[in-house]
Formats: C-alpha cells, sequence, structure tokens
C-alpha cells in the first residue's frame, strides 16, 4: 500500500532499463518501496539494473516484457498482479527514433508509434484493469513536452506522445473515484541514453529531477506534473503561438 | 468500472482507496456479509476516526458498523451498559449520563463507535488512572471469518488478540461496558503554564497522581528556550456540592437546576473545499501563542462543560477540512519512563523544523492493558498533527521512528498512515502471537485492511 505520502511499496517498471525510471526507483527505494518488477525487453541491461536496485535493499525480479507485443501484455503483466498488488505501474518505455530517417522510411516510423502509443495503450488498459480491481495504485505516464505542440524536428515522436497523452489523460477522468491515480508526466529535454547525442533544448534537465518531480506528484496526487516546472507556463505560451511563427522558431 | 465502490479515506484523509460500502443493518445481514465477502475480504468501520488507513480496504468491503447502535441494557445501580458496536460514545454520553454515569475512558473525539474505541483500544487523559478503553470491557461478542459469533471475556487470548487488533480478529457486535459514576456532568479543572519542556515533565511527574485527568497542550512552534512551553490542564469530575458552593457558578445556570445536562455546542462546518496551505508556520505560530498567552499562569477549580474539556473539537463538524485536500498526519507515539532524553531529542528536532503543528498532546500513560497490539504502554506520550504537503514530512517522521524504537517506544496504530514495516515487530513484541492467532482464526484473510496489507499484520 502506498504511504500518507503516496509512496508505493511496490513498484511495476514497464521499461525496466529506462534512464528516468530507474532515477525513479532508486528515489523511491531509498524512502519505502521493497519489491520493484522491472519488465523490458531481455538483455543484460536489465539485469545490472536490477543487481544495483537490489544493493539499496529492494527485492528486485525481471520479466520479460515487449511493448510492440500487445498480445502478450495481458498474461505477461497478469502474472505480476497474480503475485500481490502492485502499488505503482511506471509506464516508461518510448523510443525517440531518428526523424529524417524514419520520414524517408515509414514502417520505422510507424514502429515509433507502435511502441509509444499502441504499446502503452494496450499496457496501460491492462495496468488500469487490475488495479482498479485492487481498489488503488498509481498509474505514471512518461509523456512529453514533445505531444504538446507539433514541431518539425521530431513529429513523429510527437504525434506520438500526443496520442499517449491525450490517453492517459482520459483514462486518468474514467478511473477517477475508483482509487486509481493517473499521473501524466511531461519532462522537457532530459539527459539521458534517449537524447544522448542530441542538442541540448532550453530548460534541460536530468532524470534525477524527473524523480524528484514524481516523487511531490505522488504526495500530492496531481494528474499533471512538469518537469521542469517552469514549462507548464512555457507550453501554455507555445500552444497559443502561430504557426507561421513556430515554424521558424529554434525549438 | 463497478458502480458500487466508493473512494475510502480515514479522519486524516490522506490515501484514499475504493472499496464497497456494506451498511449492516441486523446481526443477520452481518453475518451473510462476512460468508459473503470475496477474495479481497472486509474490515468494520465505525465513524472513521481513526487518521490513517485502518478502515479502509481497496477493492474489497468495508462494513459500516454505525447503524447496529442499540443501547440493549442499562444496569442504572451498578452502570454496566450492553450496547451494539456501531453505538457512539456520543449516544452514551446523551443516555448515560442523565443517570449519573460517565464513559470510562473518552478519547480527543466522543464520535466514535464502542467498536472503534475496542479495535483501537482508545486511551483518554485518564489513562494513568483508568488505562486503557479494554480495561472496562468485560466482554464483547465477536463475528469471526468463519462466520460464527462468540462470545469473547476478558482474560483470553482472543479477548487480548481483539483490544487493540485494529478490526483484524473480527467483527465486535456487542460489548459490555463498566462505565464510572459521576454526580454531575461538570469538570472541576486546574490549568498551569509551563515554560518549557522540563518545567512540564517536572509538573506531570509531581501532580499528574493528585488528579483523575491530566493533559498538556506543547506549542511545538515554540523555540530556544521556550522549546516545549505548555498549557496544563487537569481536573476531575465536579461533585455535586461544588455547583452549590458560591462564586464557583454564575447565579441562574442551568447547572445548578440540571447538574447532569449533556449539551454540547455546535458550530458549522468548514466549507468542503478549502485551499491547502491555510495551516502553515504563521497560522499555527499566531494560534499557538495566543492559546499560550490567555491560558492562566495557574488557576483551579474552573468548572468547565464536559464537552469543552474534553472535545473542544468536536463542536466543529468536519474541522480535518481545514487541512485541505493534501490531508493531515497524526503521529502518536509513547516511550518508557526512563527514556525522557529521547522526548527532549524528538521535540527538539520538530521544534527545529518549525512543522505547522497545532497544540500537540504530551501526557503521561500509566499501566498498560493486555491487548497485544494495544498502544498505551508505562511512560510519556506524544501526539501530533502536521498537514501532510509539509516538505520532508515523510523522512522526519522515519527519523523519528528510529528514535522511537530506539528507545524501545511504539507509534499508535490508529493513527497511523506511513510507518516503515520493519520497525513494527521491534514496537509490538507481541505482535508474532497476533500473526500467529490470525493465520489459525482467519487463514483467508477474511478481514483484511489497507494497514494490514501496509504493515503485514
Ligand atoms: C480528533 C481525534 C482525537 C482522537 N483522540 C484519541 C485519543 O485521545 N486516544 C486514542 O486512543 N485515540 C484517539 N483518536 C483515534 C480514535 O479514537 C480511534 O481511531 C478510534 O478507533 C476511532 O473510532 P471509530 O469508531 O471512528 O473507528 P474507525 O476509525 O472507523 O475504525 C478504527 C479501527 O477500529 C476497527 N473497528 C471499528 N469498528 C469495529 C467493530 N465493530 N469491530 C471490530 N473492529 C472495529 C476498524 O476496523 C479500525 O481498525 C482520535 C481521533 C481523532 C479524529
Ligand atoms: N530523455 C528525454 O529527453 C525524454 C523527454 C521526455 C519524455 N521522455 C520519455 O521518458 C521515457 C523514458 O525515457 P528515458 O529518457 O529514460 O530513455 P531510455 O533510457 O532510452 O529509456 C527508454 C526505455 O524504453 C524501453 N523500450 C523501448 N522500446 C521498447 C519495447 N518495444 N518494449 C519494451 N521496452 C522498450 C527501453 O528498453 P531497452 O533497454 O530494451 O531498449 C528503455 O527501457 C520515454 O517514454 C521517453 O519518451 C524522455
Amino acid at each position: 500500500m502506498k504511504d500518507a505520502f503516496g509512496i508505493p511499496q511496490s513498484l511495476l517498471v514497464l521499461g525496466g532499463t529506462s534512464e528516468i525510471a530507474l532515477a525513479t526507483v532508486r528515489r523511491l527505494v531509498v524512502r519505502r518501496t521493497r519489491t520493484v518488477w522491472l519488465a523490458g525487453r531481455p538483455s543484460p541491461g536489465l539485469e545490472s539494473a536490477a543487481t544495483e536496485l537490489r544493493a539499496l535493499g529492494a527485492e528486485v525480479r525481471t520479466l520479460a516484457f515487449d511493448a510492440l507485443d500487445p498480445e502478450s501484455h495481458e498474461a505477461v503483466l497478469g502474472k505480476v498482479f497474480a503475485e500481490g498488488d502492485i502499488d505503482m505501474v511506471l509506464l516508461a518505455f518510448g523510443i525517440l527514433g531518428d526523424q529524417a530517417h524514419d520520414e524517408r522510411e515509414p514502417v520505422a516510423a510507424v514502429r515509433v508509434a507502435q511502441t509509444n502509443y499502441t504499446g502503452a495503450v494496450s499496457a496501460g488498459l491492462v495496468s488500469a484493469r487490475a488495479l482498479q480491481t485492487q481498489g488503488h495504485g498509481s498509474l505514471v505516464v512518461l509523456s512529453s513536452v514533445a505531444g504538446e505542440r507539433a514541431r518539425r524536428a521530431d513529429f513523429i515522436y510527437g504525434s506520438s506522445k500526443a496520442g499517449l497523452d491525450v490517453f492517459a489523460q482520459g483514462l486518468g477522468d474514467a478511473l477517477h473515484g475508483t482509487g486509481v491515480h493517473v499521473m501524466v508526466v511531461r519532462p522537457g529535454f532530459v539527459r539521458s541514453r534517449m537524447t544522448a547525442g542530441l542538442e541540448e533544448a532550453p530548460l534541460a534537465t536530468t532524470p534525477e529531477a524527473v524523480a524528484t518531480a514524481i516523487e511531490l506528484g505522488l504526495r500530492r496526487r496531481s494528474e499533471t506534473v512538469w518537469v521542469p516546472g517552469a514549462l507548464r507556463v512555457v507550453m501554455s505560451a507555445v500552444r497559443h503561438l502561430p504557426r507561421a511563427l513556430v515554424r521558424r522558431l529554434p525549438l | 468500472m463497478s458502480a458500487d465502490t466508493v473512494p475510502v479515506t480515514g479522519w486524516g484523509r490522506t490515501s484514499p482507496t475504493a472499496a464497497r460500502p456494506i451498511r449492516l443493518r441486523s446481526y443477520e445481514e452481518a453475518v451473510a456479509a462476512v460468508r459473503g465477502c470475496g477474495a479481497r475480504g472486509g474490515i468494520p468501520r465505525g465513524l472513521g476516526r481513526a487518521y490513517g488507513d485502518a478502515a479502509q480496504n481497496a477493492g474489497g468491503a468495508v462494513f459500516d458498523m454505525t447503524a447496529l447502535r442499540r443501547v440493549h441494557a442499562i444496569d442504572a445501580e451498578g452502570g454496566t451498559v450492553l450496547c451494539d458496536a456501531g453505538v457512539s460514545l456520543h449516544r452514551l454520553m446523551q443516555v448515560l449520563l442523565p443517570l449519573g454515569w460517565f464513559v470510562p475512558v473518552a478519547p480527543g473525539t466522543r464520535h466514535v463507535t464502542v467498536g472503534g474505541a475496542i479495535g483501537a483500544d482508545v486511551h483518554g487523559n485518564n489513562h494513568h488512572v483508568s488505562g486503557s478503553f479494554s480495561r472496562h470491557v468485560l466482554s464483547f461478542e465477536l463475528l469471526t471469518a468463519d462466520g460464527e459469533i462468540r462470545t469473547v471475556r476478558r482474560g483470553t487470548p482472543l479477548f487480548d488478540a481483539t483490544t487493540g487488533g485494529m478490526g483484524l480478529t473480527g467483527m465486535i457486535l456487542t460489548a459490555t461496558i463498566r462505565f464510572q459514576p459521576v454526580e454531575t456532568s461538570l469538570m472541576s479543572v486546574d490549568t498551569e503554564r509551563a515554560r518549557d519542556l522540563d518545567d512540564l515533565m517536572v509538573r506531570l511527574t509531581t501532580g499528574d497522581r493528585g488528579y483523575r485527568y491530566s493533559v498538556a497542550w506543547i506549542d511545538l512552534l515554540a523555540r530556544g528556550a521556550a522549546t516545549g512551553r505548555a498549557v496544563l490542564t487537569r481536573g476531575d469530575h465536579a461533585p455535586l456540592e461544588a455547583l452549590r458552593t458560591p462564586g464557583r457558578l454564575a447565579a441562574g445556570t442551568r447547572a445548578r437546576r440540571d447538574p447532569l445536562a449533556f449539551r454540547p455546542p455546535r458550530f458549522p462546518a468548514p466549507p468542503a473545499f478549502l485551499p491547502e496551505g491555510l495551516v502553515n508556520r504563521r497560522t499555527v505560530g499566531l494560534f499557538n501563542e495566543l492559546w499560550y498567552r490567555k491560558a492562566p499562569r495557574a488557576r483551579t477549580g474552573r468548572l468547565q462543560r464536559i464537552s469543552a474539556f474534553f472535545h473542544p473539537l468536536d463542536g466543529v463538524p468536519h474541522w480535518n477540512r481545514i487541512y485541505g485536500r493534501g490531508g493531515v498526519v497524526q503521529y502518536q507515539f509513547v516511550v518508557g519512563h526512563g527514556q525522557e532524553e529521547a522526548l527532549r531529542r524528538i521535540v527538539r528536532r520538530v521544534s527545529g523544523r518549525r512543522c505547522p503543528s497545532f497544540l500537540a498532546v504530551l501526557k503521561r500513560f500509566g499501566d498498560a492493558d493486555p491487548g497485544w497490539l494495544s498502544f498505551p504502554v508505562p511512560g510519556w506520550t506524544l501526539a501530533l498533527d502536521i498537514p501532510a504537503g509539509l516538505p520532508g514530512l515523510g523522512t522526519l517522521l522515519d527519523e523519528l521512528d528510529e528514535e522511537v524504537a530506539a528507545a524501545g517506544g511504539r507509534v499508535h496504530l490508529a493513527q497511523d498512515s506511513r510507518l516503515r514495516p520493519d520497525l513494527l515487530a521491534a514496537m509490538y513484541p507481541r505482535l508474532d502471537d497476533f500473526r500467529a492467532l490470525r493465520a489459525e482464526l482467519d487463514p483467508r484473510g477474511v478481514f483484511t485492511s489497507d494497514l494490514s496489507r501496509r504493515l503485514t499484520l
């Protein structure tokens, strides 16, 4: 069960090697979390993430999970929930793609959409149903500012996150009053593996900062979290800029 | 989404979870509900005054006991009462005060049920004289997980597991309780100020045995030399002759005509939605300062109504709303006599962190009662209300737990909403017995709560 501050005792990460997710788990393990499931594509990285968290005192298990295989989600995630309550699901998987390349190769673009959106719709619904049966839990969804306004540089990724964001918001409304809390997290540019080698955007932040914001959001039972917080204001301005201007902005 | 679940919280309004409320109107309905409660079990709920998650059960059933509220029999000579577990202490005061009997133990609110008072084995300001609630319970009827109703008497393991057992051994249906005789519904109260914590501890240690009721309100925002300054109120039920003593009661006061009257005042509730942050250092600091200043340095023999003496907050329904959406965490611990240094360290720590806590309550407990998970043990107990949204509160309380556990103390499970589970066994040495009894009595975990899940009780 979560405590009065929204800190979970048990946690399921979808996208178990995500740097943002792991920074979050480390933070929560230090506070309270004891049971961690890292779900992801089997890899040495997944196992070493588990080992690192065990050293912090958590009981960690890994399981094979592929966002691109929605047919399997029911069975794979069902096993986790059958073993005991999950207080928080962190939906962290996602790929950035390569905009220029993906524009030339639609199949690659579809992969971005299928991972970030279709895969999340499936895993999100499966998780939501299980949480609802328990009558409690938080579903934390890593969306992105890229979904707020289309940008020349990353609109394939951005559109997948826009879909994910609206999906998660709607799911939160559907689950209102059921004891399940859905929190949409919208980070800006985060220095992680995903953005390695890219030119930094203004207000760039770190996985640790996202983790801090998630912990605060859990305590407040927030529905939307921006990281850094200043992006809330910035993006509400950007959302209303004329398109002709946005096209020319160095975003 | 099943339409019949509703969000449920404790009095602190933290950690809402969804459950199916089942209002029980008869013992037959109770038996049927327990027999058919489903995989996630059920938990009895009284008036929901436990601050934390003791009377919540995510995904399962919450048995609303408050419709079972009959007072079956009163022995007006001997002062024993047989009543349903859903009867509130408020109701019992209304019924029994006019007959010259008062509840044996009154917690800080009278809006609790008999079932809740036994389940949390509540204490009052008379603990050093009268012990906790269970000391005055002669027997009760318990509906257990197998759907049977058992009569449980003092001195049996099931009695001791249930008193303080947080509803996890079964559902109390009725109880027989012994009341205490009183001549009036007024209290004769002495008030004094203590200038700091040490002064307060000396006054409590030397003076408590002269009073039936004793409690100190500490200003935890006071710092430096004033750390732990407090207002100490102690008293006893006023004898009839006190009302006749000239000058102690205003002329024509109703109490003289009707010495056992019980008419608590009622004020409007705060609005349902209040912004967070209303309870902050400035507002609390101001309140505490005024409270301290307006208290007399020393005054004896003032006559006060029972409601004003025991339950000043009960006049305002839903007062917990002042904490806004984020809710409030209550932290109550006890450390034994001889652990005064731990108490001092904790008070200094809380004061140093400038926690906006309205008047924390300090008192000295007397002898413990046998309940396995019953909270009171002889020593010092401090209770504080802190807005749950205070940054860093979780970590601060974790540190206090360490201090409390190291001093051989414990926290009150009825108030708890955040204890780290691994500290529980150190705090409650009979925990293993409790778990073993539950495993035998209720192998399927029919009686389950968010608290029991969180702490693996
Ligand atoms: C302002 C305030 C002041 C307080 N002061 C004190 C104090 O001075 N001393 C103190 O000890 N406590 C104090 N409390 C805590 C309160 O007295 C206890 O939490 C009490 O248990 C609440 O009773 P309730 O009927 O509201 O029960 P709930 O809060 O509904 O339930 C509390 C527990 O009792 C169990 N329970 C309820 N009914 C039954 C039943 N029929 N059979 C079996 N189990 C049952 C529940 O399962 C749960 O575990 C205070 C609380 C408030 C809000
Ligand atoms: N970094 C940023 O600037 C930023 C900004 C805003 C939002 N976000 C979002 O935050 C989330 C985490 O990002 P991050 O920065 O932590 O990046 P990251 O370290 O690259 O993490 C991405 C994760 O997604 C997993 N993944 C990718 N495809 C998958 C699939 N088909 N099935 C299962 N898992 C898959 C990866 O697993 P493998 O190890 O198997 O590849 C990895 O665990 C992502 O959703 C991202 O879109 C990131």
